[in-house]
């Protein structure tokens, strides 16, 4: 199929139990803007209910019915996905330029990321759209209170959903919007009430920060980093927090590279989402990274800087990790050296060598 | 292949796309990809000191971590490096500890 893109994108669609996936999931299919859209719909439990409320391209749903996509599902999520794309090359099915999966309200969303980027058929096929989260306004409150699941969803999302705004009250929804913004400072905010919802918007990624267009006018999304330090009174669950680093001097990619695998092979659970744009030394433009939990997507190199700010930015949004020293351990890292220092440094690791 | 999953073929790790000429591919000339090889090991060893371990580039395609004593591994990239350097030094290699922090700010102010 010539008019495909070389990597069919494929969006997540998670949210907690109850939290109007699937009601949105249906309105986006009778949107004309998601012609050409596979869905996979994963369900937990005995009977996949779901399957039945979603009745258009049904020969291109798959249901995959063994459980919660995080645990147990990877494999048969690949096996659904390659035979999707083997039924559209052999033309079993009709061509379709996106794929869209509804994971259980229980679902760890990072698994299916991964998938695509383990798989070795999946990878040169498929790669990761948006995460969308959708979230109860009504009840969405209590389950970040309660499950640390729904604050993992909402963390890792590129769009967020609200529910369910028509039942809610105004005060409740101003706390959520406030509780959302600290969990995920950058993600789109969408909701379901708005008849203008802008469905292609979901799925579009030239608004996400990998992209060059990828940014707010000056440049980040996160922009008020000292409201977002501030972890809500909550209990255990809610220590997924989010911050900025804004850093000054220019970053050696390499150090920079070791510093994250190292804190990713260590904490990458905790690590529910990294994102930024780096000014690299030696380098004119800023590069865009990010990451979900174990998996960074390739780098890439953005355009031109934003504004005349030239430090970097890096967004993360960790579940229980000390801001202050995650920072500094960055610093220590993955600053870049001045040209005479790199020597020094070398000797210096030298003699440790020796001396240890 | 994949410490992970098992799965053979590998993947390109996202910390090979390198900053440099060619950037965020793999470099296509010989001479700045084994620059840029020499460069990771230089700044992995400057870490891997802290815990007795060295790396080493072996052939251009993959790297060696070696202890004192003559314990090595091969290793393809950096993803597979820090699980292979916890197993060798039998330490946990986290850059969240103080110890640790302190030893690469000496490094870096001390150069």
């Amino acid at each position: 199929m010539a008019d495909n893109p070389a990597f069919t994108p494929v969006n997540l669609l998670t949210g907690f139990l109850g939290s109007g996936k699937t009601t949105l999931l249906k309105r986006l299919l009778t949107d004309p803007a998601l012609a050409e859209t596979a869905v996979l719909i994963n369900e937990f439990g005995e009977v996949g209910l779901d399957h039945y409320l979603l009745e258009r391209i049904d020969e291109m749903m798959v249901l995959l019915q063994s459980g919660c996509l995080c645990c147990t599902v990877r494999g048969e999520l690949a096996d659904a996905l390659r035979d999707l794309h083997s039924r559209r090359e052999r033309g079993l099915i009709p061509n379709f330029k996106r794929v869209v999966i509804e994971s259980t309200g229980l679902a760890d969303p990072f698994p299916v990321l991964s998938t695509l980027k383990a798989d070795p058929v999946l990878r040169h096929h498929f790669r990761p759209g948006n995460v969308i989260t959708t979230v109860d306004a009504v009840n969405g409150m209590r389950q970040f209170d309660t499950y640390i699941e729904s604050n993992r969803q909402a963390a890792i999302a590129d769009r967020l959903v609200l529910t369910k705004t028509d039942i809610a009250d105004e005060a409740g929804l101003t706390r959520l919007l406030e509780r959302l913004r600290r969990i995920n400072p950058d993600a789109a905010l969408l909701s379901t009430a708005d008849e203008a919802l802008d469905i292609a918007g979901l799925f579009d990624e030239s608004q996400a920060t990998r992209g060059s267009l990828a940014q707010s006018p000056s440049g980040f999304y996160c922009e008020t980093p000292a409201m977002l330090e501030t972890a809500d009174g909550g209990t255990h669950q809610a220590a997924v927090t989010s911050f900025v680093m804004s850093v000054e001097g220019a970053i050696d990619w390499t150090a920079f590279g070791v510093w994250l695998t190292m804190l990713l092979n260590r904490h990458g659970e905790r690590v529910l989402r990294v994102k930024g744009i780096l000014n690299l030394e030696g380098e004119a433009r800023p590069v865009a990274i990010h990451g979900v939990q174990h998996l960074v997507h390739p780098p890439t190199h953005m355009e031109a800087w934003p504004s005349d700010d030239r430090r970097s930015h890096i967004v993360f949004i960790v579940d229980g990790l000390d801001a202050s020293l995650l920072k500094r351990s960055f610093e220590a890292f993955a600053l870049a050296a001045p040209v005479p220092s790199i020597a020094g440094g070398t000797q210096a690791v030298r003699q440790d060598v020796q001396t240890s | 292949m994949c410490s992970l999953c098992g799965v053979l073929g590998g993947n390109e790790h996202w910390a090979d796309a390198v900053a440099r000429p060619g950037v965020f591919t793999r470099n296509v000339e010989r001479i700045d990809r084994r620059r840029e090889r020499a460069n990771r090991v230089r700044v992995a060893n400057r870490v891997l000191a802290g815990f007795g371990v060295t790396l080493s580039d072996w052939q251009g395609a993959s790297f060696v971590l070696s202890t004192h004593t003559g314990k090595s591994e091969i290793i393809e990239d950096l993803g597979h490096l820090w699980p292979a350097a916890e197993r060798l030094s039998g330490r946990s290699c986290d850059p969240l500890t103080i110890d640790i922090i302190e030893r690469m700010e000496a490094v870096r102010d001390g150069g």
